[in-house]
């Protein structure tokens, strides 16, 4: 550390000497720049870190989806505490990996843990602690000319989607005979995306099963363009990206057509979607923290405001937050410093967030 | 007769009339190869302008990026941008010039030096993405510098060091050899040479490649994003082991986020980077006007 700091401190009087030289042209531009060049290497590779080892912030990565909740909530406790955050952007899959190779503190993620990425976290020994912070609702989308489709049903769905179709349903008429005979342009987001993996999971019943010969777009915003631009389109992205955007775009309602839920055609709203009746192409938002990480009082700080006080934030970013009680379940849950997944199956369909927390 | 035809005909071939539309038609020709580049320029430019001009304010430059469309800035973006590309010129440039100066000066010509000529130029043409998983590997888990700045400016340092190295040894070629002959002939070592002639020569085209690959440091967003920059931080990198973002991270989210006031920032954020390149650029380039000058006295 001393070493360094002086190696440091004569990088930095060797640059103000060859400005000083350099004003009094004893040493002419070509010298100075060698020096100047050197002192700076010498500057980047000598100089101690004020802060240490870590630049003590708390660390977040993960899901696309979740980015503007995680980037609210690192805002507004900065604002609150002072303490520093950073949120990333590797993907769902992304930031679990690097939860379980302990590089970053929080993964958030749009869909739960898988048995896969639950193993590689048990090998690394990291624990890790799960809560529910959100809901999200996928929405089917069509041109707002459109003035066929009011409601699908999750048959029809699975008709247009299915590998099987794949060239064959090309035309509006195929999934409806009265629907007029017209071309049948498919928008959805590519299949990386954690939106994808939960609509074929939820529509087709197997997950990244789908038919080919659609648009996509790693960037749900294209999907918007795509669709708004196009009165033959057909198209599912995040809720969130249709909120931001519904005068350009119109809704289609989903029918499950299962007894054992609500009645006919549910369009998405905020209502269906945190009470549940949006069915289901609803599904909750997770995050998951290091639990040793937790030790840090600025990591645990962290967790708990962002588990027991995003609700606001996740309305305001355009999301649907959980109801209150689910919330008080996960609080407990993160008091009590419960580790493993409520998923222990793998990812449920149609199952609320607080059903989980509660079986569990 | 027949002579004289002809011999009109190859002077009026040579000099005539005739032999002038061709050229005129080259010239407009070449007129319109500069014209059509500035004016998809001056278009793309005026555009962003445009779209930025609502968002464009000196608090856009100095706030923290934040959930709300209207009060997010671009401070640690911008200033992150700046440590990197300030840190991968301290590293690259000089390890650059001084690899090309001995594969010019003093190397010999052998098949080993050959190989690695071809292998820097092939370097220069590999995808940026891959430069961020070497530096994943390399410098963020095996040297263990984490995410941090660091790492950023060695990853961007390896991608921009062919171009580095392929320029200095063309501005190293234009010297001719009757200059250093006559250094040596005055009794000059090859290291007095070098120093005192060829470099001081060579170094405004050293520059040149210098701004080149700088400029493209700045706008590079995939290597860092593989390197594990984040996207969204709440403080101004404070040194080497900070994590970071960078204008390009900055932008590339503000385009993909799911409310339309965004684009007016990521609009914004790409005047502020177009500003910082121009400023580095003019920088450079004042700096290499003034070594040119005193070359010609």
């Amino acid at each position: 550390m001393t070493a360094s700091f002086r190696a440091c401190h004569a990088a930095a009087t060797d640059a103000a000497y060859v400005f000083a030289q350099m004003k009094r042209k004893r040493i002419g531009p070509t010298n100075s720049i060698f020096i100047l060049v050197g002192g700076m290497a010498a500057l980047a590779a000598g100089c101690p870190n004020s802060d240490g080892e870590r630049s003590g912030a708390v660390n977040v990565d993960g899901s696309s989806t979740m980015y503007p909740i995680s980037q609210a909530v690192a805002e507004e406790f900065r604002a609150e505490t002072g303490e520093r955050a950073t949120v990333g952007v590797s993907g769902s899959g992304g930031g679990f990996t690097r939860l379980c190779r302990g590089e970053v503190h929080v993964s958030a993620a749009s869909r739960p843990i898988k048995p896969s990425e639950r193993e590689a976290c048990a090998e690394a020994d990291i624990d890790f602690i799960e809560a529910p912070i959100a809901y999200d609702g996928l929405a089917v989308l069509v041109h707002p000319d459109n003035d066929w489709v009011e409601s699908m049903t999750v048959r029809e769905l699975k008709k247009v989607w299915e590998p099987a179709a794949q060239g064959e349903i090309t035309r509006w008429n195929q999934i409806r005979p009265e629907w007029p005979d017209r071309r049948l342009n498919l928008y959805a987001p590519s299949v990386d995306n954690g939106t994808y993996d939960y609509f074929t999971h939820a529509v087709v019943g197997r997950e990244s099963a789908s038919r080919g010969d659609y648009t996509s777009s790693a960037d749900q915003n294209v999907l918007v363009q795509g669709v708004s631009g196009d009165p033959n389109a057909l198209g599912f992205f995040g809720y969130a990206y249709y909120a931001g955007n519904a005068e350009r775009l119109k809704l289609v309602a989903i029918d499950d057509e299962d007894p054992g839920t609500h009645d006919g055609p549910v369009r998405p709203s905020a209502d269906t979607i945190q009470d549940g009746t949006y069915q289901p192409l609803t599904r909750p938002l997770f995050i998951y923290a290091n639990r040793e990480a937790l030790d840090e009082e600025t990591v645990e700080d962290f967790v708990e405001f962002y588990i027991g006080e995003s609700a606001p934030l996740v309305e305001e970013v355009g999301y649907v937050p959980l109801p209150a009680s689910t919330t008080e379940l996960a609080l407990e849950r993160f008091a009590e410093r419960a580790t493993g997944s409520v998923f222990e199956g793998g990812s449920q369909i149609g199952v609320s967030a607080e059903q989980l927390l509660k079986g569990s | 007769m027949t002579d004289r035809a002809s011999a009109r005909a190859s002077r009026e071939s040579i000099t005539g009339r005739r032999s002038r539309v061709p050229e005129q038609v080259f010239v407009g020709l070449c007129w319109l190869a500069l014209l059509v580049p500035l004016l998809m320029l001056a278009v793309l430019i005026v555009d962003v302008l445009l779209d930025a001009a609502p968002r464009l304010s000196w608090e856009f430059i100095i706030e923290y990026p934040s959930r709300i469309a209207e009060r997010a800035g671009i401070w640690p973006a911008l200033v992150g941008s700046v440590y990197l590309v300030a840190l991968t010129a301290v590293m690259a440039i000089p390890i650059g010039v001084g690899a090309a100066l001995y594969l010019e000066e003093y190397g010999k010509r052998s098949r080993l030096a050959g190989f690695v000529e071809v292998n820097i130029a092939n370097l220069a043409g590999v995808p940026s993405v891959i430069y961020g998983l070497l530096g994943l590997e390399i410098f963020v888990r095996l040297a263990g510098l984490g995410p941090s700045l660091l790492a950023g400016a060695c990853t961007l340092a390896l991608l921009v060091l062919p171009i580095v190295i392929v320029s200095s040894r063309e501005a190293l070629r234009t010297v001719t050899p009757a200059l250093r002959e006559s250094g040596f002939a005055l009794g000059a070592t090859k290291w007095q040479t070098v120093r005192h002639i060829v470099l001081p020569i060579a170094l405004p085209g050293i520059l040149t490649g210098a701004i080149l690959s700088m400029s493209r440091a700045i706008g590079e967003t995939a290597p860092l994003i593989v390197v594990g920059a984040a996207a969204y931080v709440t403080f101004v990198p404070d040194g080497l082991q900070s994590q970071f973002t960078a204008l390009p991270i900055q932008i590339f989210n503000w385009v993909s986020m799911p409310q339309q006031e965004f684009l007016v920032n990521a609009a914004a954020g790409i005047v502020v980077l177009l500003a910082v390149l121009a400023c580095l650029n003019a920088g450079a380039i004042l700096l290499r006007n003034k070594l040119q000058r005193r070359n010609l006295a």
